[in-house]
Protein backbone atom coordinates (compact mmCIF):
# COMPACT_ATOMS: atom_id res chain seq x y z
CA UNK A 1 0.00 0.00 0.00
CA UNK A 2 1.25 3.42 -0.93
CA UNK A 3 1.71 6.13 1.69
CA UNK A 4 -0.48 8.43 -0.40
CA UNK A 5 -3.36 5.95 -0.08
CA UNK A 6 -3.15 6.18 3.72
CA UNK A 7 -4.15 9.82 3.31
CA UNK A 8 -7.44 8.78 1.65
CA UNK A 9 -8.61 6.07 4.04
CA UNK A 10 -10.16 5.78 7.46
CA UNK A 11 -11.73 3.16 9.73
CA UNK A 12 -14.29 0.98 7.91
CA UNK A 13 -16.54 0.86 10.98
CA UNK A 14 -19.44 3.25 10.47
CA UNK A 15 -19.55 4.65 13.99
CA UNK A 16 -15.88 5.62 13.86
CA UNK A 17 -16.16 7.97 10.89
CA UNK A 18 -17.52 10.85 12.98
CA UNK A 19 -14.55 10.68 15.35
CA UNK A 20 -11.40 12.67 14.45
CA UNK A 21 -9.43 9.83 16.09
CA UNK A 22 -10.28 7.49 13.20
CA UNK A 23 -7.99 9.40 10.81
CA UNK A 24 -5.25 8.79 10.03
CA UNK A 25 -5.10 5.09 10.74
CA UNK A 26 -1.79 4.20 12.39
CA UNK A 27 0.81 1.90 10.87
CA UNK A 28 2.28 -0.85 13.05
CA UNK A 29 5.03 -3.35 12.20
CA UNK A 30 5.21 -1.91 8.72
CA UNK A 31 7.61 -3.61 6.29
CA UNK A 32 8.52 -1.12 3.60
CA UNK A 33 9.65 -1.56 0.04
CA UNK A 34 10.76 1.10 -2.41
CA UNK A 35 9.22 0.70 -5.86
CA UNK A 36 10.82 3.09 -8.29
CA UNK A 37 8.60 5.41 -10.27
CA UNK A 38 9.60 8.16 -12.68
CA UNK A 39 9.77 11.56 -10.97
CA UNK A 40 7.07 13.85 -12.40
CA UNK A 41 7.12 17.18 -10.57
CA UNK A 42 3.90 18.49 -12.17
CA UNK A 43 2.03 15.35 -11.20
CA UNK A 44 3.15 15.83 -7.61
CA UNK A 45 2.10 19.50 -7.71
CA UNK A 46 -1.40 18.34 -8.73
CA UNK A 47 -1.54 15.82 -5.89
CA UNK A 48 -0.30 18.04 -3.04
CA UNK A 49 -3.42 20.26 -2.83
CA UNK A 50 -5.56 17.25 -1.88
CA UNK A 51 -3.30 15.99 0.89
CA UNK A 52 -4.18 16.33 4.56
CA UNK A 53 -0.78 17.53 5.69
CA UNK A 54 -1.03 16.95 9.44
CA UNK A 55 -2.06 13.35 8.88
CA UNK A 56 0.74 12.83 6.39
CA UNK A 57 3.21 14.05 9.00
CA UNK A 58 1.85 11.52 11.51
CA UNK A 59 2.14 8.72 8.93
CA UNK A 60 5.65 9.73 7.83
CA UNK A 61 6.77 9.79 11.43
CA UNK A 62 5.37 6.32 12.11
CA UNK A 63 7.17 4.93 9.07
CA UNK A 64 10.45 6.42 10.26
CA UNK A 65 10.70 8.90 7.42
CA UNK A 66 13.01 11.87 7.93
CA UNK A 67 10.94 14.85 8.97
CA UNK A 68 8.88 16.51 6.28
CA UNK A 69 8.07 20.25 6.37
CA UNK A 70 5.71 21.42 9.11
CA UNK A 71 3.39 23.03 6.61
CA UNK A 72 2.33 22.05 3.13
CA UNK A 73 4.70 23.46 0.48
CA UNK A 74 3.19 26.38 -1.42
CA UNK A 75 4.26 29.04 -3.93
CA UNK A 76 8.03 29.15 -4.41
CA UNK A 77 8.56 25.99 -2.33
CA UNK A 78 6.85 24.03 -5.10
CA UNK A 79 9.94 24.70 -7.23
CA UNK A 80 12.26 23.12 -4.65
CA UNK A 81 13.25 19.97 -6.50
CA UNK A 82 14.89 18.27 -3.54
CA UNK A 83 11.74 18.70 -1.47
CA UNK A 84 9.54 17.39 -4.30
CA UNK A 85 11.83 14.40 -4.81
CA UNK A 86 11.58 13.53 -1.12
CA UNK A 87 7.79 13.77 -1.24
CA UNK A 88 7.72 11.71 -4.45
CA UNK A 89 9.66 8.97 -2.67
CA UNK A 90 7.49 9.07 0.43
CA UNK A 91 4.06 9.36 -1.22
CA UNK A 92 4.41 7.37 -4.42
CA UNK A 93 7.43 5.06 -4.19
CA UNK A 94 7.22 3.78 -0.62
CA UNK A 95 5.07 0.67 -0.35
CA UNK A 96 3.92 -0.88 2.90
CA UNK A 97 4.05 -4.58 2.02
CA UNK A 98 3.24 -6.16 5.40
CA UNK A 99 1.99 -4.85 8.73
CA UNK A 100 -1.23 -3.41 10.04
CA UNK A 101 -3.26 -0.23 10.23
CA UNK A 102 -4.85 0.54 13.58
CA UNK A 103 -7.82 2.77 14.37
CA UNK A 104 -7.20 5.04 17.35
CA UNK A 105 -10.91 5.29 18.05
CA UNK A 106 -12.04 1.65 18.20
CA UNK A 107 -8.69 -0.14 18.29
CA UNK A 108 -9.51 -2.31 15.29
CA UNK A 109 -6.47 -3.62 13.41
CA UNK A 110 -6.51 -3.96 9.61
CA UNK A 111 -3.95 -6.39 8.20
CA UNK A 112 -1.75 -5.57 5.23
CA UNK A 113 -0.49 -8.61 3.29
CA UNK A 114 1.37 -8.63 -0.02
CA UNK A 115 0.83 -4.88 -0.16
CA UNK A 116 -2.97 -5.09 0.06
CA UNK A 117 -4.84 -3.83 3.11
CA UNK A 118 -7.86 -5.81 4.27
CA UNK A 119 -10.78 -3.70 5.48
CA UNK A 120 -13.28 -6.53 5.78
CA UNK A 121 -14.55 -6.88 9.32
CA UNK A 122 -14.75 -9.94 11.57
CA UNK A 123 -18.10 -11.73 11.22
CA UNK A 124 -19.48 -10.32 14.49
CA UNK A 125 -19.03 -6.76 13.16
CA UNK A 126 -20.30 -7.30 9.60
CA UNK B 1 -11.90 3.22 -30.17
CA UNK B 2 -9.70 3.41 -27.11
CA UNK B 3 -7.79 0.21 -26.22
CA UNK B 4 -9.44 -2.28 -23.83
CA UNK B 5 -7.09 -3.40 -21.03
CA UNK B 6 -5.59 -6.86 -21.23
CA UNK B 7 -7.14 -9.22 -18.66
CA UNK B 8 -5.49 -12.46 -19.84
CA UNK B 9 -3.82 -12.89 -16.41
CA UNK B 10 -7.11 -12.80 -14.45
CA UNK B 11 -8.33 -16.05 -12.80
CA UNK B 12 -11.93 -16.16 -14.02
CA UNK B 13 -12.73 -19.10 -11.74
CA UNK B 14 -13.06 -16.57 -8.89
CA UNK B 15 -13.22 -13.16 -10.62
CA UNK B 16 -16.00 -11.76 -12.85
CA UNK B 17 -15.06 -11.97 -16.50
CA UNK B 18 -15.62 -8.72 -18.46
CA UNK B 19 -19.03 -8.93 -20.12
CA UNK B 20 -21.66 -6.73 -21.78
CA UNK B 21 -22.07 -4.62 -18.62
CA UNK B 22 -18.31 -3.97 -18.35
CA UNK B 23 -18.15 -2.93 -22.01
CA UNK B 24 -21.13 -0.62 -21.58
CA UNK B 25 -19.05 1.14 -18.92
CA UNK B 26 -16.11 1.54 -21.29
CA UNK B 27 -18.34 2.81 -24.11
CA UNK B 28 -20.21 5.22 -21.84
CA UNK B 29 -17.13 6.80 -20.22
CA UNK B 30 -15.40 7.23 -23.58
CA UNK B 31 -18.44 8.52 -25.48
CA UNK B 32 -17.82 12.05 -26.79
CA UNK B 33 -20.68 13.51 -24.73
CA UNK B 34 -19.56 11.94 -21.46
CA UNK B 35 -15.87 12.68 -21.93
CA UNK B 36 -16.69 16.31 -22.71
CA UNK B 37 -18.80 16.56 -19.55
CA UNK B 38 -16.05 14.99 -17.41
CA UNK B 39 -13.30 17.14 -18.90
CA UNK B 40 -15.30 20.27 -18.04
CA UNK B 41 -16.08 19.00 -14.56
CA UNK B 42 -12.43 18.26 -13.74
CA UNK B 43 -10.74 21.03 -15.73
CA UNK B 44 -9.26 22.83 -12.73
CA UNK B 45 -9.35 20.37 -9.80
CA UNK B 46 -6.32 18.72 -8.16
CA UNK B 47 -5.49 15.21 -9.46
CA UNK B 48 -8.86 13.38 -9.41
CA UNK B 49 -9.25 10.16 -7.41
CA UNK B 50 -11.09 7.50 -9.42
CA UNK B 51 -12.47 4.67 -7.30
CA UNK B 52 -14.03 1.56 -8.69
CA UNK B 53 -16.15 -0.28 -6.14
CA UNK B 54 -16.21 -4.03 -6.77
CA UNK B 55 -13.40 -3.70 -9.28
CA UNK B 56 -13.32 -7.41 -10.29
CA UNK B 57 -10.86 -7.90 -13.15
CA UNK B 58 -10.01 -4.18 -13.10
CA UNK B 59 -10.96 -3.75 -16.75
CA UNK B 60 -13.09 -0.64 -16.15
CA UNK B 61 -10.64 1.01 -13.75
CA UNK B 62 -7.71 0.17 -16.04
CA UNK B 63 -9.54 1.68 -19.00
CA UNK B 64 -10.42 4.90 -17.16
CA UNK B 65 -6.91 5.31 -15.74
CA UNK B 66 -4.89 4.54 -18.85
CA UNK B 67 -7.17 6.59 -21.13
CA UNK B 68 -7.50 9.48 -18.69
CA UNK B 69 -6.45 12.05 -21.29
CA UNK B 70 -9.30 11.04 -23.64
CA UNK B 71 -11.89 10.58 -20.88
CA UNK B 72 -11.08 13.27 -18.30
CA UNK B 73 -8.99 15.60 -20.42
CA UNK B 74 -5.98 15.16 -18.14
CA UNK B 75 -3.15 12.70 -17.62
CA UNK B 76 -2.86 12.74 -13.84
CA UNK B 77 -5.66 10.69 -12.28
CA UNK B 78 -5.18 8.45 -9.23
CA UNK B 79 -6.86 5.02 -9.12
CA UNK B 80 -8.07 2.92 -6.21
CA UNK B 81 -10.08 -0.29 -6.57
CA UNK B 82 -12.04 -2.03 -3.84
CA UNK B 83 -13.39 -5.57 -3.82
CA UNK B 84 -14.47 -8.08 -1.17
CA UNK B 85 -12.47 -10.69 -3.06
CA UNK B 86 -8.67 -10.62 -2.66
CA UNK B 87 -8.24 -12.38 -6.03
CA UNK B 88 -10.03 -9.44 -7.67
CA UNK B 89 -7.80 -6.96 -5.78
CA UNK B 90 -4.67 -8.71 -7.06
CA UNK B 91 -6.07 -8.98 -10.60
CA UNK B 92 -6.94 -5.27 -10.64
CA UNK B 93 -3.44 -4.29 -9.54
CA UNK B 94 -2.04 -6.15 -12.54
CA UNK B 95 -4.67 -4.97 -15.02
CA UNK B 96 -4.44 -1.26 -14.20
CA UNK B 97 -0.64 -1.17 -14.01
CA UNK B 98 -0.33 -3.01 -17.33
CA UNK B 99 -2.90 -0.78 -19.02
CA UNK B 100 -1.05 2.37 -17.93
CA UNK B 101 2.32 0.96 -19.02
CA UNK B 102 0.92 0.01 -22.43
CA UNK B 103 -0.46 3.53 -22.84
CA UNK B 104 2.88 5.07 -21.82
CA UNK B 105 4.79 2.93 -24.34
CA UNK B 106 2.36 3.97 -27.04
CA UNK B 107 2.87 7.64 -26.15
CA UNK B 108 6.65 7.23 -26.12
CA UNK B 109 6.71 5.77 -29.64
CA UNK B 110 4.45 8.51 -30.99
CA UNK B 111 6.36 11.21 -29.07
CA UNK B 112 3.31 12.37 -27.12
CA UNK B 113 3.25 13.78 -23.63
CA UNK B 114 3.40 10.99 -21.04
CA UNK B 115 0.43 9.87 -18.99
CA UNK B 116 1.32 10.06 -15.29
CA UNK B 117 -1.97 8.54 -14.12
CA UNK B 118 -1.19 6.15 -11.33
CA UNK B 119 -2.68 3.01 -9.87
CA UNK B 120 -2.48 3.57 -6.11
CA UNK B 121 -3.99 0.50 -4.49
CA UNK B 122 -6.60 -2.18 -4.31
CA UNK B 123 -8.32 -2.46 -0.94
CA UNK B 124 -10.09 -5.60 0.23
CA UNK B 125 -13.27 -4.00 1.49
CA UNK B 126 -17.05 -3.91 1.50
CA UNK B 127 -18.09 -1.18 -0.99
CA UNK B 128 -16.16 2.04 -0.30
CA UNK B 129 -16.29 1.83 3.51
CA UNK B 130 -12.62 2.65 4.21
CA UNK B 131 -12.55 5.74 1.98
CA UNK B 132 -12.59 9.11 3.72
CA UNK B 133 -15.68 11.30 3.49
CA UNK B 134 -15.45 13.64 0.49
CA UNK B 135 -12.39 11.90 -0.97
CA UNK B 136 -13.72 10.30 -4.17
CA UNK B 137 -13.98 12.35 -7.37
CA UNK B 138 -15.23 9.63 -9.70
CA UNK B 139 -16.93 6.54 -8.33
CA UNK B 140 -17.58 3.62 -10.69
CA UNK B 141 -19.89 0.76 -9.71
CA UNK B 142 -20.88 -2.24 -11.80
CA UNK B 143 -22.89 -3.98 -9.08
CA UNK B 144 -24.24 -7.48 -8.57
CA UNK B 145 -27.59 -6.52 -10.15
CA UNK B 146 -29.38 -9.82 -10.88
CA UNK B 147 -32.53 -10.32 -8.79
CA UNK B 148 -32.04 -13.43 -6.60
CA UNK B 149 -34.10 -14.98 -3.77
CA UNK B 150 -31.15 -14.63 -1.38
CA UNK B 151 -28.16 -12.38 -1.03
CA UNK B 152 -24.84 -14.12 -0.32
CA UNK B 153 -23.31 -12.88 2.97
CA UNK B 154 -20.51 -10.27 2.82
CA UNK B 155 -17.25 -12.14 3.45
CA UNK B 156 -15.59 -11.52 6.81
CA UNK B 157 -11.88 -10.81 7.17
CA UNK B 158 -11.01 -14.37 8.22
CA UNK B 159 -12.27 -15.64 4.83
CA UNK B 160 -9.81 -13.53 2.84
CA UNK B 161 -6.71 -15.71 2.91
CA UNK B 162 -7.69 -19.16 1.67
CA UNK B 163 -5.55 -21.81 -0.04
CA UNK B 164 -4.03 -20.73 -3.37
CA UNK B 165 -6.30 -23.25 -5.10
CA UNK B 166 -9.81 -22.38 -3.85
CA UNK B 167 -12.36 -25.15 -3.36
CA UNK B 168 -15.29 -25.45 -5.74
CA UNK B 169 -17.58 -24.08 -2.99
CA UNK B 170 -15.34 -21.04 -2.49
CA UNK B 171 -15.25 -20.37 -6.23
CA UNK B 172 -19.06 -20.56 -6.50
CA UNK B 173 -19.46 -18.31 -3.48
CA UNK B 174 -17.03 -15.67 -4.82
CA UNK B 175 -18.70 -15.69 -8.23
CA UNK B 176 -22.18 -15.44 -6.64
CA UNK B 177 -21.01 -12.19 -5.00
CA UNK B 178 -20.39 -10.73 -8.46
CA UNK B 179 -23.97 -11.09 -9.73
CA UNK B 180 -26.49 -11.94 -6.96
CA UNK B 181 -28.31 -8.74 -6.07
CA UNK B 182 -31.13 -10.00 -3.80
CA UNK B 183 -34.58 -8.33 -3.94
CA UNK B 184 -35.02 -6.46 -7.29
CA UNK B 185 -31.27 -7.01 -7.70
CA UNK B 186 -30.92 -3.80 -5.68
CA UNK B 187 -29.80 -4.82 -2.19
CA UNK B 188 -26.10 -4.14 -2.70
CA UNK B 189 -26.70 -1.13 -4.96
CA UNK B 190 -28.96 0.42 -2.33
CA UNK B 191 -26.23 0.01 0.29
CA UNK B 192 -23.77 1.72 -2.05
CA UNK B 193 -26.16 4.56 -2.88
CA UNK B 194 -26.49 5.29 0.84
CA UNK B 195 -22.74 5.90 1.00
CA UNK B 196 -22.49 8.08 -2.12
CA UNK B 197 -23.38 11.51 -0.61
CA UNK B 198 -20.77 11.02 2.10
CA UNK B 199 -17.87 9.62 0.10
CA UNK B 200 -18.12 11.84 -3.01
CA UNK B 201 -16.22 15.12 -3.20
CA UNK B 202 -18.39 18.22 -3.75
CA UNK B 203 -17.64 18.15 -7.48
CA UNK B 204 -17.63 14.34 -7.50
CA UNK B 205 -19.64 12.07 -9.76
CA UNK B 206 -20.78 8.45 -9.47
CA UNK B 207 -21.60 6.07 -12.32
CA UNK B 208 -23.82 3.13 -11.38
CA UNK B 209 -24.96 0.39 -13.75
CA UNK B 210 -28.55 -0.87 -13.50
CA UNK B 211 -30.53 -3.53 -15.33
CA UNK B 212 -34.21 -3.21 -16.30
CA UNK B 213 -35.37 -5.27 -13.28
CA UNK B 214 -33.65 -2.76 -10.98
CA UNK B 215 -36.29 -0.21 -12.14
CA UNK B 216 -33.86 2.55 -13.20
CA UNK B 217 -36.56 5.25 -13.44
CA UNK B 218 -37.52 4.66 -9.80
CA UNK B 219 -33.89 4.64 -8.68
CA UNK B 220 -33.37 7.95 -10.45
CA UNK B 221 -36.45 9.48 -8.79
CA UNK B 222 -35.23 8.41 -5.35
CA UNK B 223 -31.84 10.07 -5.93
CA UNK B 224 -33.48 13.32 -7.04
CA UNK B 225 -35.26 13.29 -3.68
CA UNK B 226 -32.02 13.08 -1.68
CA UNK B 227 -31.43 16.10 0.56
CA UNK B 228 -29.27 18.63 -1.29
CA UNK B 229 -29.01 19.42 -4.98
CA UNK B 230 -28.61 15.96 -6.49
CA UNK B 231 -28.93 15.16 -10.16
CA UNK B 232 -29.20 11.78 -11.88
CA UNK B 233 -29.31 11.04 -15.60
CA UNK B 234 -29.10 7.91 -17.70
CA UNK B 235 -25.98 8.42 -19.82
CA UNK B 236 -25.40 4.92 -21.24
CA UNK B 237 -27.72 2.24 -22.64
CA UNK B 238 -27.37 -1.19 -24.19
CA UNK B 239 -29.50 -4.04 -25.51
CA UNK B 240 -33.23 -3.64 -26.09
CA UNK B 241 -35.62 -6.12 -24.48
CA UNK B 242 -39.37 -5.73 -25.02
CA UNK B 243 -38.91 -2.04 -25.77
CA UNK B 244 -36.72 -1.39 -22.71
CA UNK B 245 -32.98 -1.06 -22.47
CA UNK B 246 -31.57 -4.12 -20.77
CA UNK B 247 -28.72 -2.24 -19.09
CA UNK B 248 -28.25 1.45 -18.33
CA UNK B 249 -25.64 3.58 -16.60
CA UNK B 250 -26.83 6.28 -14.26
CA UNK B 251 -24.67 9.34 -13.65
CA UNK B 252 -25.18 10.86 -10.17
CA UNK B 253 -23.78 14.26 -9.15
CA UNK B 254 -24.40 17.43 -7.15
CA UNK B 255 -25.57 20.30 -9.28
CA UNK B 256 -23.70 22.92 -7.24
ZN1 LIG C 1 -12.41 2.47 14.21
Amino acid sequence: MKVLTANFITCAIKDCKASPKSFPLHFQNAELELQELEFQPDFLRHILPRIDWDSLRVTANELGFPSIPETKPEGEELNNEELLRNLHQLLLETQVMEGKLVCDNCGHEYMIKEGIANFLLPSHLV
Amino acid sequence: MLPTPDTSHVPFNTVYEPAEDSYLFLDTLSSPAESAWLATRFATTPAPLITEVGCGSGVVLGFATANAQSIFGRRDVLAIGTDVNLHACLATRETVQRAVQTQQKEEATSQQETTTSLYLDSLTADLCRPLRPGSVDVLLFNPPYVPTPDLPPIPSNDQTYGPSKPSFETESYLLSLTYAGGADGMETTNRLLELVPDVLADHGVAYVLLCAQNKPAQVRESILAWPGEWQAEIVGRSGMQAGWEKLVILRIWRST
